[in-house]
């Protein structure tokens, strides 16, 4: 009658490359000094306000290594499903980053890579707090409305007053105390929960037809509510926090989403469009935008101004193919390489082998949750998957694009790489969020099979077998039972 | 849902993709601008840090790079910097470089094309690249005498090879250290480069082959080759009165003593170096055949790039007297010491022009010839014929005319001598030779003798550099 779909743990295979990505992060800090001194790393020192802690270097390549095998752990504990190399990836960027900051930490003298693996343990706390608190992501499903003020309130906290801080230009920082922090990343994560349950609340009324223009169905006026209070809150976000990748990445979540629920080409377009729209408005009211747009189209007219952006260029094409090695290079010269430009020193000392690398671990990560999205039987873990998915795809594309001249330069984080605790933190319970989702869908369940529909519609008396699982979406068994090419059945 | 999240999946890849494309593009196309843009410090300290190749003088590196610990980790140290100093340039952090250093930096730093397989072995095996080296055409004992002979006197002495165009010998005064330029203290380099180049003495002009000055008699050469060449002989009588009144002038020309007569042949003219006759001589050739002439000699033409030198000039469009002058080496003719090293070469040649050069060949750090000159010639000012009219003519200046002073026992030697009087300054003493062995070309240019203005003489003053460097490489 009904099978069961039972994927593969992977517990040997996980545990494996977890170890190999801790190897990998750490060997870059032992790199950095064996390059520049032909010795191990000295003695480190960490401070957090009056407390200090200080040790030998393998003491901190064992902290490493243990909050990686926690972070591990947890997961098998929890979620023993989970999707095996997200995590190990999410490792190796988080140590090749630890690694890049601390080799940039020899030449200003600052300690910002012992400050950035403190954030790590916090990070990887709040990680297990949502594995182990978490479980199944459906109970996130309930708070659509609370979601959406606390995402909405995050993202407009830098407006505030006190709180709010000034940056770059760009006013998307707020100070608590001694720390300063970025909600916007939080935002993102919230926000994705928040649009998942509305639309998946809502697709079937935003689905409607309404009228046909050159052979795209557009949304019927009445409907264009959520749209319009999307583009407005990004509009406000644009005007007042002055900050293009924040605007771009909420916005572009939105529409992506969107599109997804209602499968309606219309909606895309439509947000394409109000995307450009926003990005005239911008460019218009912004002289600051304008600089953006020509540092990018025309660095080298400029050198005082542009000297960031150039000077990765030139740490880019330094490092040429293979780079120049841990410690060899000189990323330092280019400002901000520890937070924006990371990538950029990454490209100067891996070469553009080592920055083609990790735009794929990046991708690797995107294209496992991604893959996730497809194999989900319910909507709501579809619609989170495939948004933060995307998210964090389009950050990664904004930041990495900027820093190479791709885009214009947008102040967004590398995820897990650049230094900064409140980026490590929200992405580390954006990593808690998609593991979830993909334990509940790779976890045990039984799916129907093709007969029972088949027989459903030939014998219309004939009752439905009780299966765990939901009632499949139409449009997933158009495809067969989902996930059968990557799973055993028994 | 799946059907947009499948589109959605493949918007993503295109974006990740369009991440790699776009560093490869950047790596492939734009990486050449990048690392050649002035600004950028990366190459800049690295080229700088590089372990750049030797300069050689025979076997000697007279250039070389030392391993130093600070942030370069590579000292360029000069031995005898002052001696080959117009030759090998500078290497500076702040001020870049010249000479050699600048126009073979490529070679040196190991970033020219011809070394690519070099470094992609280097790569390969983890070494630091290594510049070539490059192999000068100089010779040791030609350079020390000629620094010698000219003393600490301003002036310039080029010497060649007129067979193939190699330099022996480049030497112009004063000079100066390199080594001061390529401290790596940089408050130091500053100082010297102030000091340099606010010294009125112009240490770092090179006088060889980047300054032009009128020749004076020496270009008398130049005239008597355009005259055998239009058909005269070296025993046609010229017209040599005491003094000619210059055409549209009241400016009269006079010889410095008597030619021996109001006609004697072109021989005699050039042996007692007679001013009437070759004023005349040029005014019925022409400014065109002159011209010409000179051209053929390579006047016009930028000569010794690797050391950016620059072109001798015979005026444009010169009036019948103008003409009359330059054809003694006055008004606007200016040549290079290393351009009339080349006329008298070129009559030592039978009228073939080498073409000069100072690098013989470039080695890659396993001692394999990168690239290797092979002599070439530049063009041919003369009949063979005439050359050699020419030849005799000009032994007889050593022999029993102004230039005694460079003759030397057992060697066939050629020459002649120049004074450039141009109005109050000292006026420049000349003297270009050729030797049949060895075979060498050699000007000699004394810009202050140190003497009284009208003592100065080509063959009392220069003559006797041009016999050191030929005995020099006997």
């Amino acid at each position: 009658m009904s099978e069961v779909v039972v994927r593969r743990q992977r517990s040997v295979a996980s545990l494996l490359m977890m170890l190999l990505a801790l190897a990998l992060g750490a060997s870059g800090y032992l790199l950095v000094h064996l390059n520049q001194d032909g010795a191990l790393p000295p003695d480190w020192l960490m401070s957090v306000g009056p407390l200090q802690f200080s040790g030998p270097w393998y003491v901190g390549v064992g902290a490493w290594f243990a909050l990686g095998l926690v972070a591990w752990g947890v997961t098998k504990w929890r979620l023993p499903y989970a999707d095996p190399i997200i995590l190990p990836l999410v490792f190796l960027l988080t140590g090749l980053g630890i690694s890049m900051i601390h080799r940039l930490d020899q030449a200003d003298s600052l300690r910002s890579a012992e400050l950035q693996l403190l954030w790590l343990f916090a990070a990887v706390t709040a990680y297990c707090v949502v594995v182990v608190a978490l479980r199944d992501h459906r109970r996130l499903q309930r708070y659509t409305y609370v979601w959406f003020l606390a995402g909405l309130a995050l993202l407009l906290m830098p407006l505030l007053p006190v709180l709010g801080r000034e940056n770059h230009g760009a006013r998307i920082w707020i100070a608590v105390g001694p720390f300063s922090f970025q909600p916007s990343e939080l935002a993102k994560i919230i926000l994705a929960i928040a649009f998942a349950a509305y639309l998946v609340e809502k697709r079937d009324v935003l689905a409607m037809a309404g009228h046909r223009f050159l052979g795209i169905d557009l949304p019927r006026p009445r409907d264009l509510g959520p749209i319009g209070i999307a583009w407005g809150v990004a509009l406000l976000i644009l005007v007042f926090q002055r900050d293009l990748g924040t605007t771009l990445l909420f916005f572009g979540l939105f529409v992506m989403m969107l599109y997804t629920a209602t499968e309606r080409v219309g909606w895309a377009v439509l947000g394409l469009l109000l995307i450009l729209v926003l990005g005239f408005v911008g460019y218009e009211m912004f002289d600051h935008v304008q600089t953006r747009f020509a540092s990018w189209l025309h660095p080298f007219t400029d050198y005082d101004r542009n000297l960031q952006v150039i000077s990765a260029q030139f740490g880019l094409a330094w490092g040429g193919l293979f780079g120049t090695g841990w410690g060899e290079g000189r990323p330092y010269l280019t400002p901000l390489a520890k937070n924006d430009f990371i990538a950029a020193a990454l490209g100067e000392e891996l070469g553009l082998v080592g920055f083609c690398a990790v735009v794929l671990l990046y991708g690797l990560i995107v294209a496992r949750v991604l893959r996730t999205a497809l194999a989900a039987t319910e909507p709501f873990g579809k619609l989170l998957a495939a948004g933060v998915a995307f998210v964090f795809a389009l950050q990664v594309f904004t930041i990495i694009g900027g820093v190479t001249r791709l885009l214009p330069l947008t102040g967004v984080t590398t995820p897990f790489v650049s230094q900064g605790g409140s980026s490590l933190i929200a992405n580390y319970i954006l990593a808690g969020v998609m593991l979830t989702i993909t334990h509940q869908a790779r976890r045990p369940q039984v799916a129907p099979t093709a007969e029972e529909y088949a027989s459903l519609s030939a014998d219309p008396t004939q009752a439905l077998p009780a299966v765990a699982a939901p009632r499949p979406d139409p449009a997933d068994f158009a495809d067969g039972p989902s996930g059968a090419t990557e799973g055993e059945a028994r | 849902m799946n059907g947009p999240i499948r589109r959605v999946s493949v918007v993503v890849m295109l974006m990740f993709v369009a991440l790699m494309l776009n560093a490869s593009f950047s790596y492939v196309v734009r990486t050449p601008s990048l690392t050649a843009d002035a600004n950028n410090r990366r190459v800049r300290d690295a080229a700088f840090g590089t372990d750049r190749g030797d300069i050689l003088v025979g076997n000697t590196a007279v250039v070389s790079s030392e391993p130093i610990d600070d942030r370069f980790g590579y000292q360029r140290t000069y031995a005898q910097g002052e001696l080959y100093a117009a030759v090998t340039g500078y290497y500076s952090f702040l001020y870049g470089g010249s000479g050699l250093e600048q126009s073979y930096n490529a070679e040196l730093a190991g970033t020219s094309d011809a070394q690519f397989l070099d470094r992609l072995v280097d790569l390969a095996a983890g070494r630091r690249p290594q510049g070539a080296s490059l192999e000068t055409t100089l010779d040791a004992a030609a350079q020390t005498a000629a620094s010698q002979a000219l003393g600490d006197r301003p002036g310039a002495v080029v010497a060649l090879d007129y067979t193939t165009g190699a330099v022996r010998a480049l030497v112009t005064s004063p000079t100066f250290d390199p080594s001061l330029l390529a401290s790596h203290d940089l408050d130091a380099t500053t100082q010297a480069w102030t000091a340099l180049n606010d010294d009125a003495a112009a240490p770092l002009s090179n006088r060889a082959v980047r300054e032009i000055y009128p020749p004076g008699s020496t270009f008398k050469l130049v005239v008597s080759a355009a005259a055998l060449e239009s058909g005269l002989t070296p025993d046609t009588l010229v017209d040599s009165p005491a003094s000619v009144q210059l055409p549209g002038s009241t400016h009269e020309l006079r010889n410095a003593g008597s030619c021996g007569g109001d006609q004697i042949t072109l021989r005699q003219a050039l042996v007692v170096s007679c001013n009437t006759a070759f004023a005349n001589l040029g005014g019925q050739l022409g400014d065109d055949a002159l011209r010409a002439q000179a051209e053929r000699f390579g006047f016009g033409t930028r000569l010794l790039p690797a050391l950016n030198g620059v072109a001798s000039s015979f005026p444009a469009d010169p009036d019948p007297a103008q003409t009359m002058m330059s054809s003694i080496g006055a008004f606007e003719v200016a040549a290079t010491p290393l351009q009339m090293a080349m006329v008298a070469g070129a009559i030592a040649n039978d009228g073939v022009v080498m073409e000069p050069y100072l690098v013989s060949s470039v080695r890659g750090e396993d001692l394999n010839v990168v690239s290797r000159r092979t002599p070439n010639q530049l063009s041919t000012a003369m009949s063979a014929e005439h050359a050699e009219q020419l030849q005799d003519m000009m032994v007889a200046v050593v022999q029993d005319g102004t230039g005694s002073r460079a003759q030397i026992s057992g060697v066939r030697v050629g020459g002649k001598t120049g004074t450039a009087v141009t109005g109050e300054r000292t006026p420049y003493a000349w003297f270009v030779a050729w030797a049949e062995d060895p075979t060498v070309a050699v000007a000699v240019f004394v810009q202050d003798a140190g003497v009284d203005g009208s003592d100065v003489s080509g063959g009392r003053y220069a003559a006797p550099v041009a016999r050191a460097v030929i005995e020099a490489m006997r």
